[in-house]
């Protein structure tokens, strides 16, 4: 067996990157610190290098028995993950920085989650799969915890340890009847052998334990009770980890699954998969409405969120059309989410020390103050609530076309309890914008001494927004993840 | 002979699904976890003898070593609460709500 160095360089470089910032943190003195965390992000940086190569040279290359491949949806995903973590390394720097954590750690921590996830997106059978997303979680549930004198830290990490380790178990099960019934665990043997198996009763008890144990990895209703909890006690960068890269992966492994394993079983998964998008959009976003902290309407918003995504996958499951083009619509609205909440995040840590809170009410007259924090603000709320020209309408945009061109009465269900949730989340969304620009001041408040945020935090803020404001003018750039997922259908998916 | 093993590995992952629901210390629950994840070891290692496929015991050497490095993480969570309550149960950690 000989081993593609090329095309496992992006993860290589991860894992150099890794162990260097371990040594490093350990010879270090205390003051000097700041080392590890440049090296974390030029070395995460420096992975994108053999990616994009990978990406021009364009060839889908295959290992281990074709259980790890590099194609350019793989690619694709890794790119979006990369640049993902690099913006949540930015946000970190100073915020790490400032309450004295244990930096060396910190970065490790994030640096293993981000190799776990990109090992997942290449993953095309089940035991790669299952190892990439606990190397994911794993570091997770300790980073949830990482304020280690606060005890809502520590109540943030075990509800997500308990919870995320319970999902592991059921994901198993499922994954070890599937092994059970078939004898397979490669996603193209499994595809070809599941159909035979459709009427066994445990062919139906394990397509349900995967989805529910994938279920709390994306946080959808009915198993998102540990998110808002767990995201408000993390620490604000590692919350943003969370919603954007752990919440990537996940959806990765959920859709990777069901739609090159298992789409013969789509009459078992797809009444899942409809109930769970209109669930999460719905239960979340209403109770939204009532959140005052900022970081738990996020929360809230990524749950409902993650509903929008699952909508042209869902509508085309059930409506037994064509998988490809509900798929690739759902990896565009997960990359579009994916730099807009990264962005929402940046703004709320710049935000808490502008104001020097995380209620939405004390942010009152922030766009007076501080008029520059005040627009990011905007930029990326309105961008959540879908307003043109910021990315978030084109993620809209492509998912209510989906569920249209699908049609049928479920999709059309689907997309009319997409639209009413639409106008529920621009309320919360422009609540958030309304308290900035609108409301004054609160009187007696006091307004810390505005600085420019750190120039880490500026250039994550720099880089989302300009990522936000291109895309939603140029939606064009964002259809790559369309074009990157048709491989997967070329190669019998 | 199969059969057997399959129901016992479902009754023990229903008796950990159940602990996790009704024990509230948090250790207690973390066994009922790790019940859980031997169960699976056990439907994997006895699907793979019976299916004569490598893949089924393959795949539980993973389990393990995922399920050790729980074990890790979990205790050093439980032991970071315990310095600021002398408690392991779940009901007394209730900062967050909403």
């Amino acid at each position: 067996m000989t081993i593609d160095y090329l095309a496992l360089a992006p993860e290589i470089v991860i894992v150099v990157t890794l162990l260097g910032v371990l040594s490093l943190d350990l010879f270090l003195p205390r003051r000097k610190k700041f080392w590890v965390a440049t090296l974390a992000v030029a070395g995460t940086a420096l992975a994108a290098v053999p990616l994009i190569f990978l990406a021009v040279e364009g060839s889908t290359r295959s290992m281990f028995d074709g259980s790890f491949v590099v194609d350019s949806f793989a690619l694709a995903l890794k790119g979006l993950l990369l640049v993902g973590a690099y913006i949540v390394l930015l946000m970190s720097v100073s915020y790490i920085e400032s309450d004295r954590y244990w930096q060396g750690e910190y970065y490790l921590m994030i640096l293993s989650s981000l190799l776990g996830s990109m090992v997942m997106a290449s993953g095309r059978d089940l035991i790669v799969l299952f190892i990439g997303l606990e190397l994911t979680t794993g570091p997770l549930y300790l980073l949830a915890g990482w304020r280690k004198g606060d005890i809502r830290s520590n109540e943030a990490s075990l509800k997500y340890f308990i919870l995320g380790v319970l999902s592991t178990a059921m994901m198993l099960f499922g994954m070890s009847l599937l092994f059970g019934l078939t004898g397979v665990v490669g996603f193209d043997e499994l595809a070809a052998v599941v159909g035979d198996h459709a009427a066994e009763p445990a062919m139906v008890l394990a397509v349900l334990f995967l989805f529910a144990g994938f279920g709390f990895k994306v946080s959808a209703v009915p198993f998102h009770f540990w998110a808002p909890d767990t995201y408000e006690g993390a620490p604000t960068p590692v919350t943003a980890y969370l919603s954007v890269n752990s919440k990537i992966a996940g959806f990765i492994a959920m859709l990777v699954v069901l739609y090159l394993a298992l789409p013969d079983l789509a009459d078992i998964w797809a009444p899942a998969v409809w109930a769970l998008s209109a669930l999460s959009m719905t239960v979340a976003n209403l109770s939204a409405l009532r959140q005052r902290n900022i970081v738990r309407l996020l929360a809230y918003s990524s749950i409902a969120q993650a509903g929008f995504m699952l909508v042209p996958f869902a509508a085309a499951a059930v409506a037994d059309a064509d998988l490809a083009e509900g798929f690739s619509a759902t990896i565009i609205y997960i990359a579009i989410y994916a730099l807009m909440n990264l962005g929402a995040f940046a703004v709320v840590i710049a935000g808490a020390r502008a104001t020097g809170s995380g209620e939405v009410d004390d942010w009152a007259g922030l766009g007076r103050y501080n008029p520059r924090l005040g627009v990011l603000a905007a930029v990326f709320f309105l961008s959540l609530a879908g307003i043109p020209p910021l990315a978030g309408w084109f993620a809209k945009f492509v998912m209510f076309r989906s569920v249209i061109l699908t049609g049928g009465a479920g999709p059309i269900a689907l997309a009319i309890i997409a639209a009413v949730n639409t106008v529920i989340a621009f309320y919360y969304y422009a609540r958030v914008v309304k308290a900035v620009w609108l409301d004054p001041v609160p009187e007696g408040a006091e307004i810390p001494e505005q600085r420019a945020p750190a120039g880490s935090l500026s250039l994550a803020l720099g880089l989302t927004t300009a990522l936000t404001v291109i895309i939603g003018m140029f939606p064009a750039i964002a259809t790559v993840f369309a074009d990157a997922s048709q491989v997967l259908t070329a190669a019998g998916g | 002979m199969t059969d057997w093993y399959m129901l016992l590995a479902a009754a023990l992952f229903t008796i950990g699904a159940m602990g996790i629901l009704v024990r509230r210390n948090a250790l207690v629950m973390f066994m009922c976890v790790e019940l859980m994840l031997n169960a699976v070891n056990l439907t994997l290692v006895s699907a793979g003898r019976a299916l004569g496929s490598l893949d089924g015991q393959l795949a539980t050497f993973f389990v393990l070593v995922v399920a050790a490095a729980e074990v890790v993480i979990g205790l050093a969570i439980i032991v970071a609460i315990f310095r600021h309550r002398d408690t392991a149960s779940v009901d007394e950690l209730s900062e967050l709500k909403g």
